[in-house]
């Protein structure tokens, strides 16, 4: 399972188009299976995606939407009603597609996706408008899905929601390829560990440190935070100097922070929050 | 980039899509309402006047008013292929099938047997309650020339659907192929066809070459109604309309991002 990352407006959306012959790329092309997806004879069976799940007539009921679906690909009927249930369409499988909330037709677009029992998925945003109970039942169709052995291709503009259940991670922003790794691997590289302490004493924590050659910042509410040592050798040498401290953690930053870092480096978030903030 | 082939899978999935909208039902409903009733009103009130009526001809009375019908099958064809793109549905008929010229033959083709039926339908029909209406002048569906015109008729609204699905196409949006097709479809027979100096272009409009095929744009030797061709010239110029239209839908639909 990939993650597919980057701020909004990045290029997610329109690089899963272009992986679907939607969008014609300036250049390069994509092949899944090794064929350009328009040469899959029945591509949903190869592939599903989820783009905007808004993409359905208003007036069909998410029944009909599934059943012209599964005609065009040769999928047998009886899959229609299985994803139903799957996706637990269930009652609003016979209502008409405008009367859905964006997590009803979110729930449609993936049952969509799912039709044609593909090795291959592609999900664009899944977890966009899901209710936290959704978003659970996402996140753990997504783990079995993965775990059938599907090659699943996820985008979200969210880090920690990707961290949670990806194996590798994809981060674009503005059409450069920012990092392409295993999420560990992403961890390690642009995550720095540091550790944070309480002192009634920091002048002399801040000597003591400096001495050993770790570096120390002043946190906010006046803690100090060490970074290029783990917490066993600051502890030894607290212990060893005769520091008083009311406190010692280990502290990991976040993927998001790691996230927002990264395409906040190479300048190409497309629109920065900041800019918003008077 | 498409190879263009005819799929029975696509075909069934878009006669799904056809049946499972609203809006099939209305279209289709009103091509029948308006043909006869209309056609059943022309009847009486010719029956009424008849000592007035000039150039009185049976089956202009019987097949007058599909030319108003037709507006419905060109909302059908419009809207057929408009709705997948007001909708967004487009990206996900796309995805489903990859192949652009496979895709639009079956939407083409399953829109332009929906009209084939409802045409056929519709016209019979109206020719019947039309000449029932015209009581001692009316004429059968076997005398001269009906049979023909009635085959006319059938053609010309199946035609005039399948080439709104084209322009539709083309343009990617059912308000301004309406917009377009409305004006086109009525403004040459009804308003500018009579102005004489317009008249030698504006004879070749669709609508006009339907008259002609239908046997109803009035008396061929009177200056006023005739026109440079006649029947299979007509035919001709209807496929003409509706290939060019499929041609620019198609070139579009390959061309153009979804």
């Amino acid at each position: 399972m990939t993650g597919f990352l980057g701020p909004n407006g990045a290029g997610k959306s329109t690089t899963m188009r272009m992986m679907l012959d939607l969008d014609r790329p300036t250049s390069g092309d994509v092949r899944i299976h090794g064929l350009p997806y328009r040469r899959l004879r029945e591509p949903l069976n190869t592939v599903g995606a989820l783009l905007d799940a808004r993409s359905v007539h208003g007036n069909r009921t998410a029944r009909a939407h599934l059943r012209w679906l599964a005609r065009s690909n040769r999928i047998p009927e009886r899959r229609v009603r299985e994803v139903i249930d799957l996706t637990g369409l269930g009652s609003a499988a016979d209502k008409r597609a405008r009367t859905f909330s964006l997590g009803m037709s979110q729930r449609l677009g993936i049952a969509a996706a799912l039709l044609g029992d593909p090795p291959v998925l592609l999900l664009d945003e899944p977890v966009n408008g899901l209710d936290p109970e959704g978003i659970v039942w996402i996140r753990r169709l997504m783990k079995h899905l993965a775990a059938e052995g599907r090659t699943i291709l996820f985008s979200s503009h969210l880090m920690s929601e990707a961290a949670l259940t990806v194996d590798h991670l994809i981060v674009i922003g503005r059409g450069r390829l920012l990092a392409d790794s295993g999420i560990a691997e992403f961890v390690d590289r642009h995550t720095r560990p540091c550790v944070r302490v309480r002192t009634p004493e920091p002048a002399r924590l801040r000597a003591v440190l400096s001495d050993a050659g770790i570096r120390t910042d002043a946190d906010a509410d006046g803690s100090l935070e060490a970074t290029g040592a783990g917490v066993e050798r600051i502890g030894e040498l607290i212990a060893l100097h005769g520091v008083t401290v009311h406190e010692v953690t280990r502290r990991t930053a976040s993927l998001e922070e790691a996230f927002m870092r990264l395409t906040g480096e190479s300048d190409s978030v497309a629109y920065r929050s900041g800019e918003w903030q008077r | 980039m498409t190879n263009t082939a005819f799929s029975p899978a696509v075909l069934a999935s878009e006669w799904i899509k056809i049946r499972t909208v609203r809006s099939t039902a209305w279209t289709l409903a009103l091509t029948c309402v308006l043909s006869i009733g209309l056609g059943t009103l022309v009847a009486r009130g010719l029956r009424a006047n008849i000592d007035h009526a000039v150039n009185f001809d049976p089956v202009f009375a019987g097949l007058y008013s599909v030319t108003i019908g037709q507006l419905g099958l060109v909302v059908f064809g419009t809207l057929l292929v408009g709705s997948e793109y007001s909708s967004g549905t487009i990206r996900t008929s796309l995805a489903a099938v990859p192949r652009r010229g496979v895709f639009f033959a079956g939407k083409v083709l399953s829109g332009a047997l929906v009209a084939l039926v409802v045409s056929v339908a519709t016209v019979i029909v109206t020719f019947v309650v039309a000449q029932t209406a015209l009581g001692p002048y009316r004429t059968t569906i076997g005398a001269a020339g009906v049979p023909t015109a009635i085959v006319g008729a059938c053609v010309y609204l199946t035609l005039i659907c399948v080439f709104s699905m084209g322009v539709a196409t083309m343009l990617r949006s059912s308000a301004i192929s309406l917009g377009i097709l409305l004006p086109l479809l009525l403004l040459g027979s009804q308003g500018l066809g009579n102005v004489p100096a317009l008249k030698s272009v504006l004879q070749y409009l669709p609508d006009q070459a339907g008259l002609v095929l239908m046997h109803i744009s009035g008396p061929q030797d009177d200056p006023r109604f005739g026109h440079d061709y006649g029947p299979w010239g007509a035919l001709m110029i209807l496929v003409a309309w509706t290939a060019a239209a499929l041609v620019g839908g198609h070139f579009t639909l390959c061309r153009r991002d979804a």
